[in-house]
Parts: C-alpha cells; sequence; structure tokens
C-alpha cells in the first residue's frame, strides 16, 4: 500500500496539521482555563456538533431534507433514560443500544417511504418528529412520563468486578471530555467513508439518482444506510445529553431542535465536516454571546441566514472537491495524456 | 473492419421479444424484436417519438414493460431493477448528459466501478487492508479509462466545468468503466461538432475492435450510422419498420416514407434482409 506522495500533497499534508495540531491542542487545554460555566457551553457545542454530523449525512452527503432529525435524538435520550432508571443498566453499554434503537426506528419507518422524493420525504420527517415528541407527551405504557419526562439519570461509570469503581462522569469537566472525544471518533470514521466507495455513492446520489441507478449504483439502500447511520448517531448524541442534564423531557426535542439542526449543516456547508463543526459552533455560542440582545436573538438569527443564503449559498466551509487522496501510482509512472 | 451479421441466432447479446411499453393511451414501444449480436454496433434509428429511448429505457430497467421480455446473455433481464442490470453488464448513456457535475472527473468515472466493489460500511469506517485494496482497484481502472478517452489531464477538474463535447466522452468512461458486455448509447454524437463526431466515430470503431464489447446506440446523424453501424433497426410509430444492413436501410422506400413523411395512416412491417 505504499503511496508516492507528490511534493505538493506532501505540503497539503503538511498545512493541514499546522491547522489541526493547534485547534486540538486549545480543545484539551480550554476546559482548564474557564469556569464550569464554560465547559458546559463547550459540552453542547459538542452535542450539536455530533447532531450536525448525524444529519450532515442524510442532507449534506444524499441531499435529502429531513426536518424531524430531533425525533432520532429524542429516541436516543428515552432510551437511555428508561433503561438506566428502571433496569440500572449502565450509561455507556446504553450508548450502542440507544445508537440502535434510534437506527432501528429510522430503518423501520423510512423503508416503505424511502423512494419519495425531496420535499415529499421532508413532509414524512417533519411528520415523524412530530409523532414521536407527541407519543412522549401521551406517556405511552407509562414509560415515558409524559410532560414531565423521566427524571434520575445515573452517570456514566465504569465499574469492574472486584476492583469496584473505577471511573465515575460526574463533572463538567468529563462530560467535555466525553462528548469530544465521540465528536473526534465520528470524525475519523466518517471522514474514512467520504473517500470509500460508500460516501462516492452517496454524493452520485444527491448529484442525480437516475444517473447513479444507470450507473450500478442501488439507491434506496444507500439512501436507506444514510437514514439509518444517521439516526445512530443522534441516538448517542441523545444518550450523551440524557445523562449530562440526568433528566429527559419532550420539550427539548421539539420542531426546533430539528429546525436548528438543519441550520448547522446549510450554515457550514453541505457534506462538509468542518463546515459543520463551525455551524454547530454558531448555532451554540450565538445565543451566549447575543446574551445581552436575547430579545433581538432571532431576528439577528434570521438575517444571518439570509445573508449567507445570498452571499454564501455553499456554506461557510464548502467540501473541496479536488483530488483524490487515495492516487495510484499511474501519474508517477511517467504515464500521462497521448 | 470486416462485417459481422451472421445469421446464426447463438451468439446475441441483447434480445427483445415482443417488447411493449405503453404510456397511458400511447403505446410508445409496440411489440419490438431486437436482437444485438456480440461485437457488432447495431443502430436504432427511427423519426423523433420513434420510441428509441423508450426501448433503451426498459432495457436498461427504468421502465418495466408491459409485454415481452428482455434477454441478456441468454437470462431473462426484464423488470430489474437498473443497477441490477448494470451490474449483470449492460452500461448506458443518456442523450441529455446526465453526469454527477459537482464531482471531479475521476470521481464520476469511479461510479461505473461501484457495482463491482462490496466493501460495506465497516470495512469502508475501518479501511480494512481488503478494502483499500478495493479502492485501489477502483481507481487503476478509472484511471485507465479516463486515460482510454483522453480526459486524463482533467481528472480532478469539476464534471460541470468541462467541455460540452468532453462531458459526452466522460460519460462514455464512466460507463466503460463498470466493464459492460453492451454498452448503450443514447445519440453520443448529439451536439457534438463535425470534428468531435470524426473522433466519436473512430473512437467507438477502436473500441469495438479493442475491447470485448457490443455497442447499441441510437442515432440522428446519418454520416455515423452509416459509418460505424453492422446493422441498422428502423423504428417508427412504436413498432420496427425496418432493418439491414446501413446501405439498405438507406435504400429502403419506407425507412424514407417514414423519415420525410406520407401518409400518415401507413404501416409497414419489417422487411428482414
Amino acid at each position: 500500500m505504499e503511496q508516492v506522495i507528490s511534493p505538493e500533497k506532501k505540503g497539503l499534508r503538511n498545512s493541514r496539521l499546522f491547522i489541526l495540531v493547534p485547534v486540538i491542542a486549545a480543545f484539551m487545554v480550554y476546559p482548564f482555563l474557564v469556569s464550569d460555566y464554560f465547559i458546559d457551553i463547550a459540552f453542547f457545542f459538542g452535542i450539536y456538533a455530533l447532531l450536525g454530523l448525524s444529519l450532515n449525512i442524510v442532507l449534506g452527503e444524499v441531499g435529502l431534507f429531513d426536518l424531524g432529525h430531533a425525533g432520532f435524538y429524542a429516541i436516543g435520550a428515552y432510551t437511555t433514560a428508561i433503561l438506566n432508571t428502571k433496569f440500572g443498566i449502565p450509561i455507556l453499554v446504553l450508548i450502542p443500544v440507544a445508537a440502535l434503537a434510534a437506527a432501528l426506528f429510522a430503518y423501520v419507518v423510512f423503508s416503505p417511504v424511502i423512494h419519495l422524493q425531496g420535499d415529499y420525504l421532508l413532509i414524512v420527517t417533519l411528520g415523524m418528529g412530530e409523532i414521536i415528541r407527541q407519543a412522549l407527551i401521551n406517556n405511552p405504557f407509562d414509560l415515558t412520563g409524559g410532560p414531565n419526562g423521566v427524571f434520575g439519570i445515573d452517570f456514566p461509570r465504569i465499574a469492574l468486578p472486584g476492583i469496584g469503581e473505577i471511573f465515575v462522569c460526574d463533572s463538567s469537566i468529563k462530560y467535555y471530555f466525553l462528548i469530544w472525544a465521540i465528536v473526534g471518533l465520528t470524525i475519523i470514521g466518517l471522514k474514512s467513508l467520504q473517500n470509500s466507495r460508500i460516501g462516492r455513492a452517496w454524493n452520485y446520489i444527491r448529484e442525480d439518482e437516475v444517473a447513479a441507478n444507470a450507473t450500478g449504483i442501488d439507491s434506496r439502500h444507500y439512501k436507506l444506510l444514510a437514514f439509518v447511520l444517521g439516526a445512530g448517531l443522534a441516538g448517542v448524541a441523545g444518550n450523551v445529553y440524557a445523562c449530562k442534564l440526568m433528566v429527559v423531557s419532550p420539550e427539548s426535542f421539539t420542531f426546533w431542535e430539528s429546525c436548528l439542526m438543519f441550520c448547522i449543516v446549510l450554515i457550514g456547508g453541505m457534506g462538509s465536516i468542518p463546515g459543520v463543526l463551525i455551524g454547530a459552533a454558531f448555532i451554540s455560542l450565538f445565543p451566549e454571546i447575543f446574551r445581552p440582545f436575547a430579545m433581538y436573538r432571532m431576528l439577528i438569527f434570521g438575517s444571518a441566514m439570509i445573508l449567507m443564503m445570498m452571499f454564501r449559498p455553499g456554506g461557510a466551509w464548502p467540501r473541496k472537491r479536488g483530488a483524490v487522496e487515495f492516487r495510484s501510482l499511474l501519474e508517477d509512472s511517467g504515464r500521462s495524456d497521448a | 473492419m470486416h462485417r459481422r451479421r451472421p445469421h446464426c441466432t447463438h451468439d446475441a447479446v441483447l434480445e427483445t421479444v415482443g417488447l411493449t411499453k405503453i404510456f397511458g393511451g400511447l403505446t410508445a414501444v409496440n411489440a419490438v424484436d431486437l436482437k444485438v449480436h456480440k461485437g457488432e454496433i447495431l443502430s436504432l434509428i427511427g423519426p423523433n417519438g420513434a420510441g428509441k429511448t423508450t426501448v433503451f429505457n426498459v432495457v436498461t430497467g427504468i421502465y418495466r414493460p408491459e409485454q415481452g421480455r428482455v434477454l441478456f446473455k441468454g437470462r431473462d433481464i426484464t423488470g430489474r431493477k437498473p443497477h441490477r442490470i448494470v451490474s449483470r453488464g449492460i452500461a448506458r448513456t443518456f442523450q441529455n448528459i446526465r453526469l454527477f457535475p459537482d464531482m471531479t472527473c475521476l470521481e464520476n468515472v469511479m461510479a461505473g466501478q461501484h457495482c463491482r466493489g462490496k466493501a460495506g460500511l465497516f470495512t469502508s469506517v475501518f479501511k480494512t487492508p481488503g478494502q483499500r485494496r478495493e479502492e485501489r482497484r477502483i481507481l487503476e481502472i478509472s484511471e485507465r479509462r479516463l486515460q482510454q478517452v483522453n480526459l486524463w489531464r482533467v481528472r480532478d477538474e469539476l464534471a460541470k466545468n468541462i467541455a460540452y463535447g468532453s462531458q459526452r466522452m466522460l460519460e462514455i468512461a464512466r460507463a466503460l468503466a463498470s466493464g459492460p458486455d453492451l454498452l448503450v448509447l443514447d445519440e453520443p454524437s448529439s451536439g457534438l461538432n463535425p470534428r468531435e463526431t470524426e473522433d466519436l466515430m473512430a473512437f467507438l470503431k477502436a473500441l469495438i475492435e479493442d475491447d470485448d464489447v457490443t455497442i447499441l446506440l441510437i442515432e440522428h446523424d446519418m454520416n455515423v450510422v452509416m459509418g460505424i453501424s453492422d446493422w441498422v433497426v428502423v423504428l417508427d410509430g412504436g413498432r420496427k419498420i425496418a432493418e439491414g444492413r446501413p446501405e439498405d436501410i438507406y435504400a429502403n422506400q419506407e425507412v424514407i416514407e417514414a423519415y420525410l413523411g406520407k401518409d400518415d395512416g401507413e404501416e409497414g412491417h419489417g422487411s428482414a434482409a
């Protein structure tokens, strides 16, 4: 698998490190320099980053409109809350469970409607998000606690038999590192996917679904995969959110939350991972920065969106299409255009 | 170039039997029998609205026929999903070029190899050695196809930014990247200037000699039809009205009438050569 790395590519890799290393260092140092309040803000930045990344798969990579993503987030949160409070299953064990629950739900709901195009699918997602929220309020089987929600959710703990508890995630700083570790791993995984046959298949479908089908891509399969994966990640975000707040209630998963996630992807740039991080930063930090103007928040937010769409429709950091990362030796062995 | 078209039928790559496609009250394709033999270039011609593209769309699985069957390499592929048909070995291009505009030319061609890969979610996330090998193979085949159509120099350009003629060739490269047995081209010369058309004809001739491929095309440009076809099938009003060698078709009275118009009620039957 030895690849010959051309000088300009090496330069590119260096310049990428040049940005990446300080950013990661800043993230590591940040919580030790500020108060718990600011650590919590950064925690919610992490939650929104994860939600943005999850929606980005569906909206950014495949171009499917999903305005019900808060529903998957809710399923992750409630799965965690209910299984933890009723059965005492540890939070960390529930991370994959929450992801699977949300993913399974997405699979069941979207299997029959995945062929719908554009705005029709949008309406389905919209309805799905609202149905989930209403169901939570209606307290089915006395599980969800109605409008009050579920409370008394435990901290994430790691306990070994014989040794006892070795780790409890009980402070803002630990939650901060928990969420950002998850975001970091997610980014690494999604980055590999972007440069794989699956990531390309998603993009082909976004660009032209008929052509994608006629070129041998099973669009139904890949669209469903995007929804399932996106829902799973939103479920993970729900899990961390639930154990951080120790209480979940339906009002945390309104249509407004779905809108915010949608904005994160649009502001950042469809299909762009750095873009999603910028979008998430904007959405989560914005209310804090403009706290003195809380009354005008929506006004400023709305105009920012409009200006964005007018002057930078590709988003703040659009995905760059360029050289495929994984280049074969052909160009180096001297073969070029005849 | 030697003339193919033997009269034996066992080497038919593609065969349609009584193919019929109805849209509402309109019979777009009416009981069409078509036989494409291995290694030949067959042109489907006919006036506008004759049902040529509909035949293509039925063959490539975009439409499901009301009646009749499509046999590919002796197996029934009627009504199969487009992506399944591609992996069976039929690749196509579109009349109004359909590329992936905001992706690079190389990425466009790599789409063709998609159906030959099998890396799943987990192998792709964790970049297993098998997945890396597969990616490498996809890349190598795609690069070779890109060189074949002389677009190597624009490999990292976005598909929407290259010249129209190049876009046509890129679409052909994408189709070829799937390693098809049958290449289905819908008006490949439309929108090309005479020079580009010449190049296209030369390319297709070379392709049929070098690669193990059969070509079915729709074409309006009579120079192209006469220049490269081994066999010509004429459609009019959804029916096959004639088939034969290009020179015979050129002189066929019925075909001339279909193009220039005579009586609308006139219905002809195939005059097999």
